[in-house]
């Protein structure tokens, strides 16, 4: 059976380039399942998990926002981030997000420094989710 | 004439100062190549936006959106990549005087790095957002100030974004470049002209996919500039630490050479005593 090209790129590596029977990402229209020989397509990717089949095995990453290109061959996904389960150390999230709550009742911040402490406080979250989640 | 005990001291700190320029060199070498190297993982990413960008060629109205729309310049956001140490040659001197001669009434700073703050508080301009970069640079650290100056940008506040930050051309060569963000050249994105190839299939549509790649695009583009003045930073430090280390080298050669000139002239004046005093005796 044919078999699809799944590539990973992030801007700081190649997370992810290998071999595989099915990807299913979150579009922007709602999840996505692709396997061999789907028509060519292109659309934005959307902060969640990208499942993958590989065989009998399944590989599962958080992935943030970015793109997809799809082609019969070949699936590419461009993401700021791409993080394996074994790669979320949950002490170290768990400890990032009471560092940003604590930073947030702190007073003297500028609308700029919440910001960006909220979207910590939400990558976070999702990270600690994802892996409780995969434990069961 | 300086003394034996005189000279073997200088050369001692001579010695000191030279094992830690040498020290420096090397950290700086392997620091340079971690950035370089960051820089070439990068690439691949690098080529997926550029194809992304090509699909959606000749399928968009590139001036509908925001990042895109030129307007004349009133105020200018300048974003400026420095280091955060000296000891790295000219590279900041440099950079800094490509900024000579920018309106001061009508530029505001955004800085990265304590020797731009410095320079900034010193000629007394507007500093809007100073971002600290670590050593070495993730890409969660640019995005932030993407952000700040695409907010600024869309909401009007600003007209124009620039940057300034030291391009790495070689180990030898640091290029002070000054580049437009925003709004993102046209003429850099290539959207222009005829569809390349019309098999793609857009979710929602391209004009959706162009919207949401030029942020990305953006980001991309900043995190690669800070890269550069990573590697810049630390091959400029490298070749300065390399010149110190030579130096001192030099220095530590003339001084030995004074010290054994002075040491056989005690000799030489301790046995003329010596045959003096004896031949008065005999």
């Amino acid at each position: 059976m044919a078999k699809l090209q799944l590539e990973i790129v992030t801007p700081e590596t190649r997370a992810f380039s290998e071999e595989v029977d099915m990807v299913v990402l979150p579009g922007a229209e709602g999840e996505l399942g692709i396997l061999p020989l789907h028509v060519a397509l292109m659309t934005q990717l959307l902060p969640g998990e990208v499942r993958i089949t590989q065989g009998q095995k399944q590989i599962e990453l958080v992935v943030g926002s970015g793109f997809v290109e799809v082609t019969p061959t070949k699936v590419s996904i461009l993401t700021d981030m791409a993080v394996a389960d074994a790669e979320v150390d949950e002490a170290a999230a768990e400890e990032a997000i009471n560092r940003a709550k604590t930073d947030l009742q702190n007073k003297d911040l500028n609308s700029e420094e919440v910001a960006e402490i909220e979207r910590a406080l939400a990558r976070s979250l999702a990270l600690l989710k994802f892996k409780r989640r995969t434990r069961h | 004439m300086p003394s034996t005990l005189d000279l073997r001291r200088r050369i001692r700190s001579v010695k000191n100062a030279a094992q830690i320029t040498k020290a420096m060199q090397m950290v700086a070498a392997a620091k340079m190549r971690k950035a370089q190297a960051a820089a070439v993982a990068g690439r691949p990413y690098q080529e997926m936006l550029t194809r992304v960008l090509a699909a959606i060629k000749g399928r968009v109205e590139p001036s509908s959106h925001e990042l895109l729309a030129v307007r004349p310049v009133r105020r200018e956001l300048m974003l400026i990549f420095s280091t955060d140490k000296g000891l790295c040659g000219p590279l900041n001197t440099n950079l800094f005087r490509e900024l000579t001669g920018t309106d001061r009434d009508k530029t505001e700073f955004v800085v990265m790095g304590r020797k731009a703050v410095q320079y900034i508080a010193r000629t007394r301009q507007n500093l809007a957002a100073d971002f600290a970069l670590k050593d070495t640079v993730h890409y969660a650290d640019v995005r932030p100030i993407a952000r700040f100056a695409s907010d600024k940008f869309i909401s009007g506040e600003i007209d124009q974004v620039r940057v300034l930050y030291p391009k790495f051309v070689n180990t030898l060569t640091q290029q002070p470049v000054l580049r437009n963000l925003l709004p993102i050249p046209a003429e850099e994105l290539d959207l222009e002209g005829d569809t390349n190839r019309g098999e793609f299939l857009f979710e929602p549509d391209a004009q959706g996919v162009l919207g949401a790649i030029l942020p990305h695009y953006m980001a991309f583009q900043l995190y690669q500039m800070a890269l550069n003045t990573r590697a810049s930073e630390h091959s400029a430090r490298m070749v300065a630490m390399k010149n110190a280390t030579d130096n001192a080298k030099d220095l530590i050669k003339d001084l030995t050479l004074e010290y054994n000139k002075v040491r056989q002239q005690n000799i030489t004046t301790e046995l003329l005593e010596i045959t003096t005093a004896q031949l008065a005796v005999g």
